[in-house]
């Protein structure tokens, strides 16, 4: 049965976010909140102003990179919850590179080239610099993400397991970094390293902290998912190795090797995602990079039933509710979490109305023979 | 043995007590058939409102039992959704991961830093004054000699009762028991609660006694349910070897802190997460020797080397109940 088709389907859907809805309501008339203030300061603190707008688009790119690499996985029937360190991989990955390159023999030699043919080597620089920061984002959180695959295909470590310790590890590595190697001159800080000079910035919009270029990014990045999973043998057959691995293995189709490419295909969505916190959010590597945006995107993918057309609103949607919360402690001296409990009770409760939904009308079906 | 000595081990045993009640609440409902993934989550939620019950009501009592209720109502949703409405547990245990470690967070911001009770030693007459062994197993908290009842419990009760040898068929072979008479899912129910609701009890024995207070998200919980599911593995889903999990963990935690100072060259924080590459290896450990390519690679080995080898993964490896993860129907 294809789950969440159809009218019925979209009807149980908004009946779970409408309980969640009720029951985050009575949590917060509990604490004595009121309920109708907090969502309307949430909605004012998601859209209220061009900046808060911005904002709201700046945490939705990460999100919708995640969120697209993470129905290839889900696809191969993987549950990759190490994308969170993915995402920290890449984004060390790039620091790495914004960090060693500029000064680099190599970029010396290139820009000396450059110069020769009466190019001027000031523009370009940082330019390559900023997209081999992407390049090396992306291979950081492939490699995270391999490791996480050979865990599961040659030592049989369940991928929740390997991913999850390989995140704690990633931030272990990044307070490494930031109080190690690249620690700030005089005193290594929580704040991270070293802000880079505004040249190996992503350009910004002028007054505001987005970027159209990672904007675009991350749309092209769901729609190559969308085309890989609809019309390709490679989705095709991803789905059947995530349908059935046995099924898959004796119709000729290397599962192993199929496994292994989606394990990389996400992690390098994640480690662009890690990159571009870097170049165009944070400029600087900071302890916690990647901000959860990993977790978030596998309630994402629940939510909208592994299917690549609805990523777009509920991911735009999860982040309006982060940071239209982030006023909340202000506002009502109530904790930002709030966000976080409103999208659990959401994907919970549609989960729990598709299971009813499908209960029902398996029900019905057999009466009715 | 030094006083030093004796203290540390005594110390090792009382900190691994609410990691035993996790460990042996998830075995219990594994061993049944159903995996309860929300741990992490459930873990902090409890610890936080056995925390928050307790300050404000003044009873321990209490607090604990909110952690029990809060343990065996996130279980009941888990059983609910994948015995009733056969619904991936992964899934719905990731959500209730994530809902309740917000809702953790969320609730208990306004208990952030309170002082709390604690549960204070109890030292058992007699036993107590006897040397080495009164130090320590007898000069603990309720709490430490609960965990140690729980795992002689545990262990008659999964392997010397007929009631545990029903739980060994509900979850090896559901469709066995079901026609010896055994009502699967309502025993599935039952274990999936119960178990819940020892690991319920986890999370105030950590606020109220062995990391007492409430501090948020620097409470250092965060992470501890995921190595409890992962001991659960690397004990083999029986209680003795789940337990003796708990005890190695805890002391190479304790090896790690009191290394620390030889070990200045890496910094406090990375020390911190040296558990979860531990954990990886003996999962890694465990699942190794059913890979094919070990088997194959064993096989090409001269024959007293490969036995030794084949004897040492078999020692290692666990196999979960043939059940775990499936949905039963009796029809």
């Amino acid at each position: 049965m294809k789950a969440g088709s159809g009218l019925t389907g979209i009807g149980f859907r908004l009946a779970g976010i409408i309980l969640a809805l009720l029951v985050a309501t009575l949590i917060l008339l509990a604490l004595g909140a009121p309920p109708f203030r907090a969502y309307g300061d949430i909605i004012s603190g998601a859209f209220g102003s061009i900046n808060s707008l911005a904002n709201v688009i700046r945490s939705w790119v990460p999100l919708l990179l995640v969120t697209s690499g993470l129905l290839i996985t889900f696809s191969a029937g993987l549950w990759n919850i190490g994308i969170e360190g993915q995402i920290t991989l890449g984004a060390i990955f790039a620091t790495w590179v914004l960090k060693t390159v500029p000064d680099s023999a190599f970029l010396g030699v290139f820009v000396s080239v450059l110069s020769s043919i009466g190019v001027s080597g000031d523009n370009v620089a940082p330019t390559l610099c900023i997209v081999l920061a992407i390049l090396g984002g992306a291979i950081g959180g492939m490699v995270w993400a391999m490791l996480a695959g050979f865990l599961k295909i040659f030592g049989g470590v369940n991928e929740i397991f390997g991913g999850l310790g390989l995140n704690f590890i990633a931030t272990a590595l990044t307070i490494y970094f930031i109080f190690g190697p690249w620690k700030r001159p005089g005193v290594a800080s929580m704040s991270g390293t070293v802000p880079f000079d505004n040249a190996y910035w992503l350009p910004q919009v002028a007054g505001l902290n987005m970027s159209w270029w990672s904007l675009g990014i991350a749309i092209t990045g769901i729609v190559i998912i969308y085309i890989l999973l609809r019309g390709t043998y490679f989705g095709l057959r991803l789905k059947a190795v995530g349908k059935s691995m046995r099924s898959a293995f004796n119709l000729g189709i290397p599962t192993s090797r199929y496994m292994m490419m989606a394990f990389m295909l996400c992690g390098i969505f994640a480690g662009l995602a890690g990159s571009l916190q870097i170049i165009a959010v944070y400029h600087r590597l900071i302890p916690s990079v990647s901000s959860g945006y990993g977790y978030l995107g596998l309630m994402v993918a629940m939510l909208v039933n592994y299917q690549a057309l609805w990523v777009m609103p509920i991911s735009f949607f999860f982040s309006a509710l982060t940071i239209g919360s982030i006023q909340l402690p202000i506002s009502l001296q109530l904790d930002s979490n709030l966000s976080g409990v409103l999208q659990g009770a959401i994907v919970l409760f549609v989960l729990l109305m598709e299971g009813v939904r499908q209960k029902f009308s398996k029900r019905s079906k057999g009466g009715a023979k | 043995m030094s006083d030093a000595t004796l203290a540390s081990i005594a110390g090792i045993l009382a900190t691994a007590a609410p990691l035993v009640f996790a460990v042996i609440g998830e075995t219990f409902t594994e061993r049944a058939g159903i995996i309860n993934l929300s741990m992490n989550g459930t873990i902090l939620l409890s610890a936080m409102t056995g925390f928050a019950v307790a300050t404000t009501t003044q009873s321990l009592f209490l607090g604990f039992l909110a952690g029990a209720i809060i343990g065996a109502l996130t279980a009941l949703i888990i059983a609910f959704s994948s015995i009733s409405l056969k619904l991936s547990q992964v899934a719905v245990g990731y959500v209730l991961t994530m809902l309740c470690l917000d809702l953790a967070y969320f609730l208990g911001s306004s208990f952030m830093g309170l002082r709390g009770p604690t549960v204070l030693n109890t030292n058992i007459p007699l036993l107590s004054e006897l040397p080495i062994i009164g130090r320590i197993f007898f000069q603990h908290t309720v709490l430490t000699y609960a965990s140690f009842l729980l795992i002689i419990l545990a262990f008659f009760w999964i392997f010397k009762t007929s009631g545990g040898l029903i739980l060994q068929g509900i979850g090896e072979r559901p469709a066995a028991s079901y026609v010896r008479g055994a009502n699967v899912n309502r025993m599935r129910y039952f274990y999936t609660i119960l178990g819940g609701a020892l690991v319920g009890l986890a999370g105030p024995m950590y606020t109220l006694s062995v990391k007492a207070g409430w501090m948020g998200s620097i409470t250092g919980l965060d992470g501890i349910g995921w190595i409890a599911l992962a001991i659960t593995i690397f004990g083999g889903w029986h209680p003795l070897r789940a337990a003796l999990g708990c005890y190695l963990f805890v002391f190479l935690q304790w090896l790690g802190l009191v290394l620390q100072p030889v070990l200045v060259v890496i910094p406090s924080q990375v020390l911190q997460v040296a558990p979860f590459p531990l954990m990886i290896l003996t999962l890694l450990l465990v699942n190794i020797g059913n890979a094919e390519w070990v088997e194959r690679t064993l096989a090409a080995m001269p024959e007293p080397i490969r036995r030794l080898l084949a004897r040492i993964l078999r020692a290692m490896r666990t196999n979960p109940p043939a059940g775990l993860g499936v949905p039963f129907e009796n029809e």
